[in-house]
């Protein structure tokens, strides 16, 4: 270590703790994970018919996400006054929101008897309990994380850039696709990384919304709670590759975000 | 020669009011402390700021108007400013290829072109850097490149060299001239070098407003606002002429000097250096010199010299004095002096006060 401590020393036991309390539980999935069988578990129905409609309905998110919330954080970034400031706080919501509400708040919207629904009901589009349901309440709750952080990054970018491109006789698309967004690259990608990860995990708003069936709408989080009593050691299994997702997602977040310094 | 460009605008928020012209193919600079609205004048050309009332053409058609407003992306202008802004993520080559790609020219031709600029500034063997690894002079030149590869109509320069090493500004302002003659161009600018080198015509601006106008070589001369003198380097007294070869500063205080032709009566200036004033602790009574009551504002470092600005009737003006001078007379803030001018230092000019050399406003 150079140059001296620009924190107090007792700050090493909160410190201490945090990385117990943090790394105890994980080390305890990974030492518990039933590794001889790993392959056999992983390749049963459940688990396969699992990882696959996760893998797919997190694809279907991300593209989602990406194609609406790059262009949402550039609007917000770039916009200020009272709408504005609905609009953030709209947006920011479903971060800080209870999955399970989330979920509800869907149903009621969107569910056969909900708000949209019983029109789209009518029209012989169902959503409630399908796995269009699943992507629908993994976006619900990911997109925000796109959004808000690409936000700061645009914002704090400044748009002198942007300026110049205008004045060289680029069009506003043009200075979209050719400078904002490549400047913006290293915030995309992260915010694109926690919005993936986030779906990945998301459990409350699905359950409530998409329901549990298999093959449908029983992602992996949902499959880890049904089986977690009954056959824990393909839940343990199922768990140690999430835990394997996330922490790769946070790893390849972290290096590309620090790209940009 | 005709006008190339010609804005006639007021815009409330920012306090403008304005009516300036460039004749085609000249260069217009543009001088004013910070704040009096030369950056606004290069955003009303650019179309960045639209006039409330007002019009802005160019080359006689209307870009900013009542009934129309071209965007600044549909303008075919050329910028520089004090930052290069080149595109980090993008090669110096395809940075000056921008604009035309933007514009829809092919690659191939877009790249052709964007190299013979580069080429023209002198930075060809950059073409495939990114911008990161350029110094501030080559950016800046690649920056002027990138500007005038898409055939700009008019070129825009705020502070194009401020930023820049005392070392590298001649060198760029060199190639500045050079790469933008006979384009009409429009530069704002805090330093006489620039102006002097650059410009045809000069404009003083100071509260949104024009303050001044003419040719460079004739507001450098005979500088008609304080702001003017103090830019170009001389000191300026306003008064009125009697007739004769003084120009009374107030009722009581004469300053003498020379004048081209005998001055009218009226209102008349007197121009002098701030080596030509010297200044005594008591007035030293000798004849064909100028003897001013003045007490000293303050005094500030002007190495080799120090530079004594001093308040004559409520007027300023600057003396440079030698540091021993300045401590033997023990010249400080608040300090009674008689400032003396040899007649032979001071010239007279004929000319009224600022506000007066206005031209047309529009309503306002």
């Amino acid at each position: 270590m150079t140059g001296a401590a620009t924190f107090p020393r007792w700050a090493w036991v909160p410190f201490g703790l945090t990385l117990v309390l943090l790394a105890v539980p994980l080390t305890a999935l990974v030492v518990r994970a039933p590794w001889g069988r790993m392959g056999e578990l992983l390749l049963s129905d459940r688990a396969r018919d699992a990882l696959a409609l996760s893998l797919g309905t997190c694809a279907a998110t991300t593209v989602i996400v990406l194609v609406l919330g790059v262009p949402t954080a550039l609007v917000l970034a770039r916009s200020s006054g009272r709408w504005a400031a609905v609009a953030r706080t709209l947006v920011t919501v479903p971060m800080v929101l209870p999955p399970v509400v989330a979920g509800l708040a869907l149903l009621t919207a969107l569910g056969r008897r909900g708000l949209v629904g019983s029109t789209l009901s009518a029209l012989g589009i169902e959503i409630g309990f399908t796995t269009a349901a699943v992507v629908v309440a993994q976006t619900f709750v990911a997109l925000p994380f796109l959004v808000v952080s690409l936000e700061g990054a645009l914002r704090s970018a400044g748009t002198s850039y942007e300026r110049a491109a205008a004045r060289l006789g680029a069009s506003p698309s043009h200075v979209f696709r050719r400078v904002t967004v490549p400047l913006a690259l290293p915030a995309v990608a992260s915010g694109t990384a926690l919005a993936f990860a986030r779906a990945l995990g998301e459990f409350g708003a699905t359950l409530t919304f998409a329901g549990s069936l298999q093959g449908v709408t029983r992602t992996v989080p949902l499959e880890i709670y049904l089986l977690r009593e009954s056959d824990t050691e393909l839940a343990l299994a199922l768990a140690v590759v999430l835990l394997g997702v996330a922490a790769g997602i946070v790893f390849l977040a972290v290096r590309v975000g620090r790209r940009r310094a | 020669m005709p006008d190339a460009i010609h804005v006639h605008a007021v815009v409330p928020e920012r306090a403008l009011d304005l009516d300036v012209r460039v004749p085609d193919g000249s260069t217009l600079a543009v001088v004013g402390p910070n704040g009096a609205g030369k950056s606004s004048l290069l955003q009303l050309i650019s179309g960045e700021l639209r006039p409330d009332p007002g019009l802005v053409t160019v080359h006689g058609v209307p870009f900013s108007g009542p009934v129309r407003h071209v965007p600044p992306h549909r303008r075919r202008f050329g910028h520089l400013e004090q930052r290069p802004l080149l595109f980090p993520h993008l090669t110096v080559a395809d940075n000056v290829a921008f604009g035309l790609r933007a514009r829809g020219t092919g690659q191939a031709e877009a790249t052709a072109r964007a190299l013979a600029e580069l080429d023209a500034v002198g930075c060809e063997d950059l073409a495939a850097r990114r911008p990161a690894a350029l110094s501030g002079g080559q950016a800046q030149r690649v920056s002027l490149a990138r500007a005038l590869a898409v055939d700009p109509e008019v070129m825009l320069l705020d502070e194009p060299l401020a930023a820049l090493d005392a070392t590298v500004a001649p060198e760029l302002r060199r190639l500045l001239r050079d790469r933008l003659a006979g384009v009409t161009t429009v530069l704002a600018t805090h330093d006489l070098l620039d102006v002097v080198a650059l410009a045809d015509d000069m404009i003083e601006l100071g509260g949104g407003r024009v303050l001044a106008r003419g040719p460079v070589d004739d507001l450098c001369q005979r500088p008609s606002t304080p702001f003017l003198a103090g830019f170009v380097g001389v000191n300026l007294l306003h008064g009125t002429s009697r007739g004769g070869s003084e120009v009374w500063i107030g009722d009581d205080l004469a300053v003498a000097g020379s004048a081209a032709q005998p001055l009218p009566p009226g209102p008349a200036r007197a121009v002098f250096s701030p080596a030509a004033v010297s200044v005594f602790a008591q007035a030293p009574h000798g004849s064909p010199r100028n003897e001013m009551p003045a007490v000293v504002v303050h005094v500030e470092d002007r190495w080799p010299a120090q530079r004594v600005v001093l308040d004559v009737v409520g007027q300023r003006i600057a003396a440079d004095l030698t540091p021993q001078s300045v401590a033997e007379l023990g010249l400080g803030a608040g300090v009674p002096v008689t400032a003396v001018l040899k007649a032979t230092q001071v010239t007279l000019h004929p000319g009224a006060h600022p506000q007066a050399g206005d031209g047309a406003r529009p309503r306002g």
